[in-house]
């Protein structure tokens, strides 16, 4: 596991990061008071985490099916050992596609590559489908949609 | 058009080209900047002041979720996993209440698979993981599958907003 160190400047950071930025011209001024440093200085550090790889991404974060992506769905791919790697990444290569994972998985259930898939109709879906798994040869998949939220937050790390 | 008309529970249809535009900068090209809104309000052409409104409409119906980091659980020493059970239909929001109590669990969905409730966890190790996964398992009675990533081939959420009238 690639742990990165962070200190404690860069802890409030993260903090600040994982919840909503105050939506002003100054996002970071508050920050800048509490933390007696500049908000230049806070930007920086920002930049540092970023080349650091903790942060990921900085800006806006929708909400898939009020920007007009109404379905979506889990694709899980039963996909042979020796080929995880070349066809992880023809999914991963679809726009559609946000997220696209080889996982562990138990025996009762063998579908290892999972991706999620948003499209803006069925048909759409049905498209990305045969395409996928006409390009990898993958032809065993099962599409798991979800039916009820029980649950969404961001991940409070610190 | 003047704010007002900006306001109200209208459709996506309804987002204009300027929101559009908006928004695919706001989730790929966010300035990492003391005024970044300034920054994003030159570049379109329009008052810095114009753009928050924009925002806070947008915010306020629902469309951004929220505007900060998105960060990587693995660089900040987490692990994480995505469970899956199958529960009987009447005891869903029961285990869902115990599943949920646990900080970790950041979604859960119901879902039409045999396995019909569907979570992420993160935790500080995977072996707390595994301890939390046990004791779900233990108070409710139901069998958890721990499936975690061995390897990522994409984490981009990020949704390409059309050209107007193009969603």
């Amino acid at each position: 596991m690639k742990q990165v160190r962070f200190d404690s400047v860069e802890s409030e950071i993260i903090k600040l990061l994982q919840s909503d930025l105050p939506l002003e011209s100054r996002p970071y001024q508050l920050l800048s008071e509490k933390l007696g440093i500049s908000e230049e200085e806070i930007v920086a550090r920002i930049n540092i985490l970023q080349e650091k790889g903790l942060i990921r991404r900085l800006g806006a974060v929708l909400r898939h099916q009020q920007v007009g992506y109404t379905v979506n769905a889990m694709v899980a791919w039963k996909t042979d050992e020796s080929r995880v790697d070349e066809v992880g990444k023809v999914i991963a290569g679809y726009s559609s596609v946000s997220h696209c994972y080889l996982r562990q998985v138990p025996k009762e259930f063998e579908y290892n590559l999972f991706s999620m898939i948003h499209s803006r109709s069925e048909e759409e879906l049905v498209q990305i489908l045969k395409r996928i798994a006409d390009r990898t040869g993958v032809q065993d998949y099962v599409v798991i949609r979800s039916i009820r939220e029980l649950k969404k937050v961001s991940m409070t790390y610190i | 058009m003047p704010l007002s008309a900006s306001r109200g529970r209208k459709k996506v249809k309804e987002l204009t080209a300027l929101d559009k535009e908006i928004l695919n900068i706001l989730q790929k090209e966010f300035p990492i900047t003391v005024q970044p809104y300034g920054d994003i309000a030159a570049k379109l052409g329009i008052e810095e002041g114009e753009l928050l409104q924009r925002i806070k409409t947008m915010k306020e119906r629902g469309v951004i979720r929220r505007i900060g980091g998105v960060l990587d659980s693995k660089s900040l020493g987490f692990f994480s996993t995505l469970c899956a059970c199958r529960v009987s239909e009447g005891r869903i929001d029961e285990i869902a209440a115990v599943i949920n109590r646990e900080k970790g669990v950041t979604h859960n969905y119901v879902r039409d698979n045999y396995y019909n409730v569907w979570f992420t966890l993160t935790a500080p190790t995977k072996r707390d993981a595994e301890r939390k996964i046990a004791v779900i398992e233990k108070t409710t009675g139901i069998k958890i599958l721990n499936m975690p990533a061995l390897k990522v081939y994409k984490i981009e959420v990020c949704f390409e907003m059309g050209e107007a009238g193009a969603l």
